[in-house]
């Protein structure tokens, strides 16, 4: 209160705290990435019908929108549902792999096997046996969302010390004591940081689901858009469908935050709770 | 001859009821690799209230005997008895503490020493009481609700060793307690622990590879030899309690450490 520092220091300083905001730097780099977007196309004269103005894209944003909008829902929904299915039967799967030995020498390997398929080729097939509509769209986010949530709780539930584990069983715990109070909690990290690349492939899924089997969704108007060589609503859908992607994994970033916030990555938070 | 094995019944030591008794224990893990002979036939009495220490160098076979002790681990042959009772699978009699305090991060310290209570089932309200009283005489009050990241690994643990106690066990397990603690804290770890005993009257078993530790905490220090491990000797030591650390200059100290030594001037201790 008594110093008053001068003008320019402190203007400077605020924009110094303000360049320093965790949200600031991507969107500065967005600003940037665009900039550069534009730069290229009116150096390179890059055709409109090969890539979009940033400017027709906004403008299509900016009108579309509502349409937009209509059609982020089923793709939304499909996303959600088949991320939930892969985050159940993924973490179900981890528990029986990780807990027997018998079960991980059967289906371990398989499961890995089953990665180098290419998922989006079957995608197709999804149509034949379940018809256009929601179904195969959400059986496509599930499967590419599936296998991550597996393979990073199994390492999670395995990564328990062998000395904890004889500490609770020395405390005469039964197994499935031990599963809930040491070897779940202690793969939470671990599970979240599958859920996250999960939510993200759920996302593709999707939107492959809507490629080969439906007649609504962002999937749909993408695959339209180029058909009809409409590249703004295409470029304005992908914006669209990034920001799902965006929005679902910042929800998924929350709740970790709530449920595990004794994990070191999450500390400082508590901290200032504390 | 019946007067003579009367009188050596008499002495102070085994006139108490033991409660670790070790009949021809032997052990042998069977690997994919083939057989890895851990321990040699092994007898020894532990009594009621007795600190006894084990020393040896790695791999003799010392962890093995505590998990057996606890009933994670089945002898080869021969038989664990504790508190009269053949020991084929965990019991509660003991409380265990390993080297790293295993405290679980998401449960406080409070939680956390609670942690045998509620895996046994015990009257929750009763215990809290314990583990309170416990966390004061560790020096712990006023940290029941912090996490364990926010202690020293000195305190963690005392945490762990409240968490060892809290069921009232008879006997407790200690598997290099203090290994990963700076030299300062651990002697400080050493007298505490002293007081805790005697505060408690518990039968501990204490494995280190601290000679000076072994002599500072134990009424007796047994002494294995490389594995497959055996009882090289047993030393009493007689010097009273409560030790402070001044013992350590005491010249019966100094000897009896040098004593210990002797056994493991060929094989390398760690
Ligand atoms: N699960 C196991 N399988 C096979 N061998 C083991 C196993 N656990 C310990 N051993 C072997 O038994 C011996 C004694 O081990 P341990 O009791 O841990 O020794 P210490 O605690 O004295 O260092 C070591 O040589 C070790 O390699
Ligand atoms: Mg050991």
């Amino acid at each position: 209160m008594a110093v008053n520092p001068p003008a320019r220091p402190s203007a400077l300083s605020r924009l110094g705290t303000l360049l320093n905001a965790a949200w600031l730097r991507p969107v500065l780099f967005l600003v940037f990435l665009v900039v550069l977007w534009d730069v290229t196309i009116r150096v390179f004269r890059i055709p409109p019908y090969q890539i979009p103005k940033p400017e027709d894209v906004l403008v299509t944003l900016w009108n579309d929108w509502p349409t937009l909008l209509r059609q982020a829902i089923p793709t939304t929904i499909a996303t959600v549902e088949g991320f939930l299915l892969s985050a159940v039967f993924g973490v179900a799967a981890a528990v029986l792999i990780a807990g027997s030995r018998t079960i991980e020498s059967y289906v371990y390997p398989l499961l890995v096997f089953s990665q180098s398929i290419p998922k989006i080729a079957i995608a197709p097939l999804f149509v034949v046996w379940f018809g256009f509509g929601m179904l195969p769209k959400v059986l496509s986010a599930f499967l590419l969302g599936f296998f991550p949530v597996v393979v990073s709780a199994v390492q999670g539930f395995k990564s328990v010390e062998p000395d904890m584990l004889d500490l609770a069983r020395a405390m005469e715990a039964k197994r499935l004591q031990i599963f809930r109070m040491v070897a779940f909690p202690h793969a939470m990290p671990a599970i979240f940081a599958g859920l996250k690349v999960s939510i993200t492939l759920a996302v593709v899924g999707a939107v492959v689901g809507e490629f080969v089997g439906s007649n609504d969704g962002l999937g749909f108007v993408l695959q339209r858009s180029i058909g009809n060589f409409e590249l703004p609503t295409m470029f304005a859908a992908l914006v669209v469908l990034s920001l799902i992607g965006v929005v679902l994994f910042w929800v998924l970033d929350l709740i970790e935050r709530m449920m595990i916030p004794w994990h070191a990555s999450q500390r400082h938070d508590l901290v200032i709770a504390a | 001859m019946a007067a003579r094995t009367l009188k050596l019944v008499d002495t102070a030591a085994d006139q108490r009821r033991p409660v670790i008794e070790m009949r021809g224990v032997s052990k042998t893990y069977r690997t994919r690799d083939g057989d890895v002979p851990s321990l040699k036939p092994i007898d020894f009495t532990v009594a009621e209230g007795e600190f006894v220490v084990i020393v040896g160098p790695s791999g003799c076979g010392k962890t093995t005997l505590l998990k057996m002790l606890a009933g994670l681990l089945q002898p080869s042959d021969g038989e664990v008895v504790v508190e009269g009772k053949a020991i084929t699978k965990p019991h509660r009699d003991v409380g265990i503490v390993f080297q790293t305090a295993l405290l679980l991060p998401w449960r406080n310290v409070l939680s956390n020493v609670m942690m045998p209570v509620e895996v046994k089932g015990l009257p929750r309200a009763e215990y809290e009481q314990r583990a309170l009283d416990l966390l004061k005489m560790t020096g712990l009050e006023g940290f029941e609700r912090k996490y364990p990241w926010q202690l020293s690994g000195g305190m963690q643990q005392r945490v762990s060793i409240c968490r060892a106690l809290v069921h009232d066990p008879k006997i407790v397990l200690m598997d290099e307690p203090f290994g990963a603690l700076d030299a300062m804290t651990r002697e400080k770890m050493n007298v505490e622990l002293q007081r805790i005993q005697r505060e408690t009257g518990k039968t501990v078993l204490l494995i280190t590879h601290s000679i000076p530790e072994a002599v500072f905490l134990a009424d007796r220090v047994m002494v294995m030899s490389a594995r497959p491990g055996a009882i090289a000797a047993v030393y009493e030591i007689p010097m009273p309690r409560p030790r402070t650390l001044d013992v350590l200059a005491d010249p019966r100290f100094v000897e009896m450490t040098q004593k210990i030594r002797a056994h493991f001037s060929d094989a390398h201790i760690d």
